[in-house]
């Protein structure tokens, strides 16, 4: 049912956009009867930041490190995408062993997402020992990224030809001991998900996505694949490294948060294996080539399979150091107008975990207002800034006592 | 014949105008431009005829007298960029979510940021920009300043 056709049966409420239980800003209004949801309309957009506009005022390598910044997690995903299409546009021949680095990077990277993301799923059904469990695996991946990056978030790996860091051979031998360990605890988290009653009562038929409704809405990565749509971009649209790997994209038919859980932990052990390849076939040779400060005028789409599904990069030149346009459409943008289906006729309590289903990033999905002009603020300007803002709303402090 | 080739081809032959105005990007890419009056009848080919199942985004571009907008069109790997142009605040654009209900955000996205009306596009809430956002403001075209957002009056 459409939110504005509801009547005075129904009770509306509104979650958000702060709220205890939302991990970064979003605005569900609710009309429910009883217990039961009648209807939902969903607000994002609290976290636009100008990013695609600032990139047009900035040079190539600088907007790099710029949309690199939209998401902590995914970072690598983002700079990765931008990249690639600079690439295209230019023309460079990337040297192999930097595409087997971005692999490694990004299935790094993929790792401690989902793993973050199970132990999220846990907390929302009330299994915190999964998220301490998964968030403790999830640090020797952190520790490993940045040994080999100089950063847990934000890696800055990536340069337009190629990548900034080598590995050695020591490097990857501590990676394949730390993949054979993490395989290890994964395997019991796919045990613990086919014999674990509650955790499977629980998440079952909750969320359901038809196969055509995924479709339909342009869901994208697991939130699709476990709607039985095999579509990953690595293995259709394979970029970096990915046409010389063996690896599968997993899928699931349940159509549910089970089977979404499924799907990310069948990933974890084919990102595994992807990395394991990455370490024994590394090819021999330069890690970058040099790139121009100046793009010939041109564009390019480029594709890439982030932890939470397709992200989409497009980039148009003009010859100058700067781009004409760079264009984002992150994964979590694609799969929020599914949240209106999956829970239809379901009930208040699903909603926490039917929208971390989907895995939601919204620095992602907004990206684009960073305001220039303003300069940098001191804490006392920034402080007078925000009392003169709530001021003009009618909010005056000046009434509040100061504790400190 | 490579499938991108295949496809080119079979847009050509349909459609007389674009012959010579179809280009190959690597192997999975296609551009091609029409005019809005045009652009219709491709997309319902694209999508009905030769399977472009999903639209992963629509760019807006700012090209001074003119709108432009790219509707990136896949079909598995391979992504038909389709581009077309309306007069800026002259012409509107037609919804595409009679094709893809997905669409409604990301045109949502381009009435927003570069001001263009889509005609035919459900009711909802504007997304990405803020309510209390000043009227006519529109962050994506080429003339837009920031600055504006210091003036007095705008939070």
């Amino acid at each position: 049912m459409d939110f504005d056709k509801t009547n005075d049966k129904d009770m509306q409420i509104s979650i958000g956009p702060q709220h205890p239980a939302l991990k970064e800003p979003t605005s569900f209004s609710l009309a429910l009867r009883g217990e039961k949801i009648e209807a939902i309309q969903v607000k994002i957009g609290y976290n636009h930041r100008g990013i695609e506009k600032g990139c047009e005022s900035r040079t190539y390598i600088q907007d790099m490190y710029l949309l690199e910044r939209i998401c902590g997690i995914c970072s690598h995903a983002h700079s990765t995408a931008y990249v690639q299409a600079v690439e295209t546009i230019a023309g460079l021949q990337v040297p192999r062993r930097a595409l087997y680095l971005r692999v490694l990077i990004g299935e790094l990277e993929r790792i401690h997402s989902h793993l973050l993301w199970l132990g999220v799923a846990g907390h929302e059904i009330g299994f915190d020992t999964l998220l301490m469990y998964t968030w403790r695996d999830r640090e020797a991946i952190m520790d490993l990224l940045a040994e080999l990056t100089g950063n847990r978030v934000n890696y800055g790996i990536n340069t337009i030809g190629g990548v900034r860091r080598d590995l050695t051979k020591e490097e990857g031998e501590r990676i394949v001991k730390i993949i054979d360990h993490l395989a290890e605890q994964t395997k019991y988290y796919i045990q613990l998900a086919q014999e674990e009653v509650t955790l499977i009562q629980r998440l079952s038929g909750v969320g359901k996505l038809p196969r055509e409704d995924a479709l339909r809405l342009g869901a994208v990565g697991p939130t699709a694949r476990a709607s039985s749509i095999t579509f990953d971009v690595r293995k259709d649209d394979p970029y970096a490294a990915y046409g010389e790997l063996d690896f599968k994209a997993v899928s699931a038919d349940q159509a549910d948060v089970y089977g979404r859980t499924i799907v990310r932990l069948g990933e974890l052990m084919e990102a595994y294996s992807l990395i394991k390849q990455v370490v024994k076939n590394l090819p021999d040779g330069p890690i970058a080539v040099r790139a121009p400060r100046k793009i010939p005028a041109g564009e390019a789409l480029s594709r890439y399979e982030a932890p939470r599904g397709e992200d989409v990069h497009y980039v148009k030149s003009n010859g100058t150091e700067n781009p004409e346009r760079v264009k984002v459409r992150a994964p979590t943008l694609a799969n929020t107008q599914a949240i209106a289906k999956m829970l239809e006729d379901r009930y208040l309590a699903d909603l926490p975990i039917v929208v971390a289903a989907i895995d939601p990033c919204f620095s992602c999905t907004d990206r684009a207002i960073e305001v220039e002009g303003r300069g940098l603020m001191s804490w006392e300007k920034l402080r007078r800034y925000s009392i003169d803002w709530y001021r003009a709303q009618g909010v005056d402090f000046r009434n509040v006592k100061r504790v400190i | 014949m490579s499938e991108l080739a295949a496809l080119k081809q079979k847009l050509e032959e349909r459609f007389v105008y674009l012959n010579g105005g179809i280009r190959e990007q690597g192997e999975r890419r296609l551009w091609t431009e029409v005019s809005y009056d045009l652009f219709f009848e491709v997309l319902d080919f694209a999508v009905r005829e030769l399977g472009f199942n999903a639209l992963c985004t629509i760019t807006g571009l700012d090209e001074g007298e003119y709108l432009a907008f790219i509707y990136h069109l896949s079909q598995g790997g391979i992504v038909l960029n389709l581009k077309t142009r309306v007069v800026k605040d002259k012409e509107n654009l037609r919804t595409v979510t009679g094709y893809f209900p997905g669409a409604a955000i990301y045109e949502r996205e381009v009435t927003d940021l570069l001001g263009v009306k889509v005609e035919g596009l459900p009711s909802g809430v504007r997304y990405p920009l803020p309510d209390d956002w000043p009227t006519g403001q529109y962050p994506l075209r080429k003339d837009w300043d920031p600055k504006v957002l210091d003036q007095k009056g705008s939070a």
